[in-house]
């Protein structure tokens, strides 16, 4: 069976021209920039965390998870919920008490889901992370269907996320840090095993390891990185619903690490990007006539998706790498 | 809760469970022989229910609408198989996702542009829109009666055709084997598509049927979408046995969970899931 | 007499109707090879399954080490010591050669997948596990191939790389599944040899066609047929015996 993989474990030095070029831009940027767009890249930011979480799962892993923004959502909300109605909730306390709640929903969610294989996989964590969905969409103590607000922003340790720039520069380290995390994880004995349960699972377990807890740490720390990408969302937006935990937001995360290219972190993150960029592309098309395109953006991007996989399956990374590159 | 409410509850437990095996049947069948994730099932539901709104709005006729709608699912999907499908069957299941993915988009999409955004309603024939009344402040409505011996007569028919006829034979050799299955003379190109147009005609057949009582709207098969896959989890892929039990077993804990536990009704099911994973994780009927 | 390193008891497994493995005992001891030959169908793939533990057995007993193992998950014996190679190759195939090595040469001692250092430490620099790669790179004779991808390796190269990935486990028990598989000559002539080298310290289980590898390595032959065992012992004792050669070798060899 084909598949689409990136890989490109090792980058080639375009992209790390391109990495390098994109960190100094990021650093500079909101010195530049107006607010309306400092906002815009906080956004692509926290994605591009999301998306890196998923690429850990899916692309290194290979386990292929339609339900990911569970983990991300939950975050949100549990920062909602300890947010006082009208002061600040220290950040110290809550961020790490965020991506705990996330790891240990995925552990949980995990210990069920990893024992499935292949189609069973893909459903089953489409049907979990719809558990959670109605958990919060159903129950108004828990916002319900309406969501819940964060009236004032995270603040502490002399850090007020009031402050947009504070916030930006806030998001850029914590992405930096999930970025070298994860490509530190590739290639460390975790990371190779993951690569090697991806490839020939059965032959993984045949040298001696348990693909079973390999699988399911994955899926934890997958959705604990979700969840420090959730809680910025949160974070930024001051408002929490349950679309955020939605299948949409699922497929969005696939979508962004597919068009990246999948298995080396930086496609994700690239990916990530390249989603929002298009998609502001296509939201603003024009109207042609009758035909308003700019409305049925989803069409475009739902297309473009299809396209990818079909003649690019390696992503934006694939047409970045060099001619005659490695084995994959 | 008394007797005659409680007979209600499992009137619709079962109305609602086979529902749910009509398109659970097509997904098992469609995974299990073909080996594709299959999301766009659910926007297959979704176009029967919006062909029904449509065919009844131009004719009048519900049952003309069916019977019509139905033959064109069948041609639909003998189409989409052969155009689309058939070229993913040995593709990555991440390609199969998104491939579908796209579709859902796309189907959506032309949804919207033939036919707007708001909800429909599609009239009871007339013929069926009574009740009958079971206590003094109690009825059941006759349409839902309809519904349910509908289904019941397509299971029927299904499990007729796949344990009784040489087409069911091939059928189960096809979900228990596919290469097997095509080195015992089995033509596995006509069976492929042969089962996919069966498939998307039964999703589409159980939207038009319950199209009166749900109306139509924006995204609807997304939601029996989860509860196919979690059927079709439960009872194992490629066994119609299992869906329908899973089916019924689903109709029962989801109906009477929103009876008896509304705030955890959601989750009632996807507990019985998690339960079913734990012990067997391949399903309860696993080919 | 020394203790067997892995003992099998009467073992069985049924498939549905299908008895493939029928009451089938063996014991394998350190320094020896101990062949298993028959037909196909024979169900001596399945029994090799059975004593590595990819498939449960549906009766019978099975200790390694003098440990009762039955129903011990594959990975699990494979880090108490029980290696297994595979009559179809099944390598990583877009990995090179030592890439393949590193993987099977972590397991020994690798640490838990929850355990943060697993996550930050670099995979190709731990001392000892650069050593096991190496010592299996050079035993095979892989040391040439070192960085080509196991995907373009000729056939040949491709087997070697498949019982190169079982030493660098370092198992004292090697049950290997047709190794000789598919192989010209002179690359048989370079199996046996190694296979010969590594009779010493390890029990080896070897199921094989060739028939001139088999009598020029085993010290012990069991032959099955049918799923059950209808001889065991001496390859000289097993060329000689009637039921043998009815069923299996035809006229005895020259």
């Amino acid at each position: 069976m084909s598949t689409p993989q990136g890989h490109l474990e090792t980058l080639p030095s375009s992209v790390q021209i391109l990495m390098g070029l994109g960190l100094i831009a990021l650093l500079t940027f909101p010195f530049v920039g107006q607010d309306f767009y400092i906002q815009m890249v906080t956004r692509m930011m926290i994605l591009a965390i999301f998306a890196m979480s998923l690429d850990l799962l899916q692309g290194i892993t290979g386990l292929v998870s339609l339900g990911h923004a569970a983990y991300f959502g939950l975050a949100g909300y549990v920062l909602a919920f300890l947010s006082p109605a009208d002061a600040p909730a220290s950040w110290l306390i809550t961020l790490p008490l965020a991506i705990l709640g996330s790891a240990l929903v995925a552990l949980v969610i995990g210990f069920f889901v990893v024992r499935t294989q292949g189609i069973y996989f893909i459903m089953v964590t489409m049907a979990f992370a719809q558990m959670v969905y109605f958990l919060f969409f159903d129950n108004k103590v828990l916002g319900g269907s309406d969501g819940l607000y964060i009236n004032v922003r995270p603040a502490g340790g002399g850090l007020d996320f009031e402050n947009k720039q504070v916030l930006y520069f806030f998001t850029l380290a914590c992405l930096v840090l999930t970025y070298f995390f994860l490509r530190r994880l590739l290639w460390s004995p975790f990371g190779r095993t993951l690569n090697g349960i991806r490839l020939n699972e059965h032959r993984t377990q045949a040298l001696g390891y348990s693909s079973f807890h390999y699988k399911l740490t994955a899926f934890t720390l997958a959705g604990a990185l979700a969840g420090m990408a959730g809680y910025l969302w949160a974070a930024q937006s001051g408002y929490v619903n349950p679309e955020l935990m939605g299948f949409h937001m699922s497929a969005h995360a696939i979508m962004m690490v597919i068009l990246g290219g999948m298995g080396n972190v930086a496609g994700a993150l690239l990916g990530a990007f390249g989603f929002e960029l298009f998609m502001h592309f296509f939201k603003d098309l024009p109207k042609v006539g009758e035909f308003d395109l700019g409305k049925h953006w989803q069409l475009w991007m739902g297309s473009l998706i299809v396209l990818v996989v079909i003649i690019a399956p390696h992503g934006l990374m694939g047409l970045l790498r060099p001619k005659g590159a490695d084995h994959d | 809760m008394d007797l005659a409410n409680f007979f209600i509850q499992l009137l619709n437990s079962v109305q609602y469970g086979l529902l749910l095996f009509l398109l659970a049947a097509g997904l098992t069948l469609i995974f299990g022989i073909m080996g594709v994730v299959n999301l766009a099932h659910g926007a297959f539901y979704m176009l029967g229910a919006y062909m029904a709104y449509a065919l009844t709005a131009a004719w009048g006729n519900l049952a003309l609408a069916i019977a019509v709608g139905t033959l064109l699912s069948v041609l639909f999907g003998w189409l989409l198989e052969k155009i689309l499908f058939r070229h993913f069957y040995h593709r990555s299941h991440l390609d199969q996702v998104l491939l579908t993915f796209g579709l859902i988009y796309i189907f959506e999409e032309l949804r919207s542009m033939l036919w707007g955004d708001d909800v429909h309603n599609v009239a009871i024939p007339a013929a069926l829109d009574w009740s009958i009344k079971l206590t003094d402040n109690l009825s059941y409505p006759a349409y839902r009666l309809f519904m349910l011996a509908m289904c019941a007569a397509l299971a029927l028919a299904l499990w007729f055709m796949i344990s009784k006829t040489k087409l069911g034979m091939k059928i189960r050799a096809g979900a228990f084997n596919s290469d097997m299955a095509q080195s015992l003379g089995i033509n596995i190109v006509r069976l492929h598509s042969l089962v996919f147009a069966m498939g998307l005609a039964l999703a589409a057949l159980g939207g038009m049927l319950i199209s009166p009582l749900s109306s139509v709207y924006p995204y609807m098969g997304a939601q029996v979408l989860i509860m196919c896959f979690v059927v079709v989890v439960i009872g194992g892929i490629g066994s119609v046995r299992g869906a329908l039990t899973a089916a019924l077993l689903v109709g029962l804990v989801d109906t009477f969970g929103k009876v008896l536990l509304p705030q955890f009704a959601s989750m009632l099911v996807y507990v019985l899931m998690a339960l079913v994973l734990l012990y067997k994780p391949e399903g309860l009927f696993k080919q | 007499m020394t203790k067997a390193l892995l003992e099998a008891k009467q073992l069985s497994k049924r498939f549905g109707g299908l008895l493939a493995v029928n009451d089938v005992s063996l014991s394998l001891y350190k320094d020896q090879l101990h062949a298993v030959i028959g037909p196909n169908g024979a169900g001596k793939t399945t029994l090799t399954h059975l004593l590595s533990g990819d498939i449960p057995a549906t009766s019978g007993e099975l200790w390694l080490k003098g440990q009762a193992v039955k129903g011990w998950a594959h990975h699990r014996l494979s880090l108490e010591g029980l290696g297994r190679s595979y009559q179809k190759t099944n390598v990583f195939l877009p990995l090179t050669v030592w890439e393949n090595l590193m993987l099977a040469a972590q397991a020994k001692d690798a640490l838990a997948p929850f355990n943060p250092l697993s996550w930050l430490g670099r995979a190709d620099s731990k001392p000892s596990v650069v050593a096991r790669a190496e010592r299996a790179l050079v035993l095979a004779g892989l040391s040439a191939s070192k960085n080509s991808a196991a995907a373009i390796l000729s056939h040949g190269i491709q087997r070697q790389l498949e019982i190169a990935m079982v030493l660098a486990t370092e198992p004292v028990v090697l049950l290997l599944d047709e190794p000789l598989a598919g192989m010209g000559a002179a690359e048989a002539d370079t199996m046996v040899q190694l296979l010969h080298t590594l009779k010493k310290d390890h029990a080896l289980l070897l199921v094989e066609h060739d028939m001139d590898a088999v009598f020029a390595l085993a010290d012990v032959l069991t032959v099955m047929v049918n799923g059950t065992v209808i001889a065991s012992g001496t390859p000289e004792a097993i060329r000689s015996d009637p039921k043998v050669q009815a069923a299996y070798l035809g006229e005895a060899p020259a």
